[in-house]
């Protein structure tokens, strides 16, 4: 076994022991850092494959964005997890169902098309960032920039669908505080002095 | 002396040991000065600001209180860490762990002179940018599992915080990236090698300033330091830490200060590279040519420059509110990068080559 | 409030920024104000109000009367006195503790003393080690007054023209 193998099978092993954790566990705070740890072992995995493109990317996004705004909702809100598994043994056929669904459609995937190569189509370039790019934005151009427009998209339609306008709330504009200058909030005013009959 | 190193190992161990006993200690080699750099920060750091307050700082342990971060080290090492009751046990030791480790990793990729680097990745910059997008993990866990209001609440502000300026972080690098065409950090760097105007500081100026705004931000350093706001939530994620583990938590703000200075002197101010290249009679005279020319403490110097200004700006600048800081960030960072990225795509493209 | 170029053209020169730094970064160059305690002292008044001290007359004699007028007027109850009255009939105080944990050193028991017996001192560097030894107990007291006796009255003295 070369020292490549006893890698992969450690991060495969803990990737494969923080998935079940994940599903298995019941705190979903612990849930959550499962999660973690099996994105980040599977970028890990991924740069094994020199994908360092995706595999760097996949801890970017997902475990330096995404989790942390999981993490962020899980801390906030106090999970009570009881009366989300009640339902568990009357669902539990259909779950099996959706499952078996998907296992088929993964093997029939996988056993068909582009994954039925057994040797690398070709060598990967040193540096496979520059080829993803490349083709990202000359081959693939259209898919991409359309993906992105959803995505813009999706932005907008989240903030719209939670906006609430609240006339009677009250906001501080700060580019309004921080245009303010001395003329407007001081006003300087002259005034004889008090005589001692006066005070 | 590295080839001396490896010849010695591969001749008593097996290949794939020598290659790890190697790989070790050259990761060694970097954490230790590291370590001293930042314990010498500290001491930097109370010295300055009590100098811009008119104090003296530290004076009492060594000359001049040189030995100072050693004695707050072992005060540290030999008090009791206290555990709270209610808290996570394991996530409350875990924590500052998870804090350290993104913030020591980053440093493999880091050229610290021409060719010395521990790891000469292509994807450098993005390495970069996923552990500093890791960094968060260890003040969020810290804060949750310490079971505090305090802790908590420091938690929630520090992860939007720190989210919300990697965005405009990374988009600043993506004008790096453009100018250099490359993300390895070293071939980066040796796009700028020319003279001190090919530095990208300069065609780059606004990206330079929102890299090391929102690189202040991402250390939650003054004054965007709510996340320990002492006089709001008094120390934040850290309040219920003691001893070692607080002090993880300092090592680990410390050494991304240091992370963040040594970047932007890469990314801005051509890193290794000196300020008199080009100026062949300064730098090949033999005795002062070696001060004058490239090397690694060219990158010390910078780094120690950026390492003043955060002091400074503590010193100087009041703390921002929270909305505020969203707002810097979102309304203002974000929009100037992505201005300035445009300009510089247009620039490129026309081939405007001295300007980029 | 509308767009206000000049307000623009400011934040984003960060001059303002640059001014407060310019200030910090002159103070730092500037003349340090720090007293490095144990060796340099700041001057004390003569008025100042440090550990207490009881005082005897020139012939040995202490001088505290027994009179009370100290416990009495002492606002945290920090005084007990105990007295006796001597085989030549003077009165004499066998007991005066001060706590000195409850004393707030207000220096009403220096202004009520009609004898000046009991006065405050410039002392204010002392400390207790064991328990109980906050009570200053009236042999204390007489010590303390033995030993800084000329420094009390040097002070008592520059102090009095202005009372």
């Amino acid at each position: 076994m070369t020292f490549e193998q006893i890698i992969f099978y450690l991060f495969s092993a803990v990737l494969v022991t923080a998935a079940v954790g994940m599903v298995t566990v019941r705190n979903p705070v612990y849930a959550a850092l499962c999660l973690i740890l099996s994105f980040f072992t599977s970028a890990a995995l991924w740069l094994l494959l020199e994908a360092e493109f995706l595999g760097i990317v996949l801890v970017l996004v997902y475990v330096g964005a995404v989790m942390v705004l999981f993490l962020f909702v899980i801390m906030m809100l106090d999970l009570n997890l009881d009366p989300l598994k009640e339902g568990f043994a009357r669902y539990a056929p259909v779950g099996f169902l959706v499952a078996a669904v998907i296992a088929v459609e993964m093997i029939m995937v996988l056993q068909s098309g582009p994954f039925q190569t057994t040797t690398p189509a070709a060598a990967a370039p040193a540096n496979n960032t520059e080829a993803l790019g490349a083709i990202l934005y000359t081959d693939y151009v259209y898919p991409f920039e359309i993906a992105a427009v959803i995505l813009v998209v999706a932005i907008i339609a989240a903030i719209v669908l939670t906006l609430r306008r609240r006339p009677d709330a009250r906001k501080q504009d700060i580019s309004q505080q921080v245009q303010v200058r001395r003329e407007d909030r001081v006003r300087l005013v002259k005034m004889k002095a008090e005589t001692k009959e006066q005070a | 002396m590295v080839e001396f190193l490896n010849n010695l190992l591969t001749a008593f161990l097996p290949d794939w040991l020598a290659l790890l006993v190697m790989i070790v200690l050259k990761i060694v080699a970097i954490v230790l000065p590291l370590i001293l750099l930042v314990a010498y920060a500290t001491y930097a750091e109370r010295k300055i600001i009590g100098y811009m307050q008119v104090r003296l700082g530290p004076n009492r342990v060594g000359f001049k209180g040189l030995l100072q971060p050693f004695a707050d080290m072992f005060k540290l090492i030999f008090k009791e860490i206290v555990v709270p009751e209610k808290s996570n046990r394991f996530l409350f030791l875990i924590a500052p762990l998870l804090a350290m480790g993104p913030a020591f990793a980053a440093w493999a990729v880091i050229p610290f002179s021409d060719g010395m680097v521990l790891a000469d990745v292509n994807a450098g910059l993005l390495f970069l940018l996923a552990l500093t997008s890791l960094g968060v993990y260890g003040v969020i866990i810290a804060g949750w599992a310490s079971n505090s209001k305090y802790a908590q609440l420091s938690a929630l502000r520090i992860g939007a915080q720190m989210v919300s300026y990697e965005i405009a972080m990374g988009f600043a690098l993506v004008g790096v990236l453009m100018a250099s065409g490359s993300l390895n950090l070293g071939d980066i760097v040796r796009a700028q090698s020319g003279s001190i105007f090919s530095w990208f500081v300069w065609p780059l100026f606004g990206l330079f300033l929102v890299y090391f705004i929102s690189g202040v931000a991402e250390t939650n350093r003054a004054p965007f330091d709510v996340a320990e706001g002492e006089s709001e939530i008094v120390a934040g994620f850290h309040v219920e830490y003691s001893g070692m583990a607080f002090s993880i938590f300092f090592l680990a703000e410390y050494a991304n200060m240091w992370l963040i200075s040594a970047l932007t002197s890469l990314m801005f101010l051509g890193g290794w590279l000196s300020p008199f290249q080009g100026l062949t009679f300064l730098t090949d005279t033999p005795v002062i040519g070696l001060l004058f020319g490239d090397g690694i403490h060219w990158l010390l110097l910078k780094a120690s420059f950026f390492m003043l200004l955060f002091f400074w700006f503590r010193a100087t600048f009041p703390r921002y509110r929270y909305d505020q800081i969203m707002r810097l960030g979102w309304k203002v960072l974000i929009p100037v990068t992505l201005v300035w990225i445009f300009g510089e795509g247009l620039a490129i493209a026309l081939g405007w080559t001295p300007w980029l | 409030m509308g767009f206000n170029l000049k307000h623009y053209v400011k934040s984003f020169s960060l001059r303002e920024l640059m001014q407060g730094m310019g200030v910090t970064g002159k103070y730092f160059f500037g003349r340090k104000l720090t007293i490095q305690y144990p060796e340099e002292k700041t001057p004390i008044s003569n008025r100042f109000r440090g550990h207490h001290a009881l005082r005897r007359y020139p012939n040995g004699e202490e001088r505290c009367i027994a009179c009370k007028l100290c416990e009495a007027v002492c606002p945290a109850l920090a005084i007990t006195i105990d007295l006796e009255e001597r085989p030549d009939g003077t009165r004499r105080t066998t007991r005066y503790d001060i706590d000195m944990f409850k004393c707030i050193y207000c220096g009403f028991c220096e202004e009520a003393c009609p004898v000046d017996a009991i006065v405050e001192t410039n002392i204010f560097e002392y400390h207790f080690e064991n328990r109980g030894e906050n009570i200053q107990t009236k042999e204390k007291l007489l010590a303390v007054g033995d030993k800084h006796e000329a420094e009390i009255a040097r002070m008592k003295a520059a102090d009095a023209p202005y009372r």
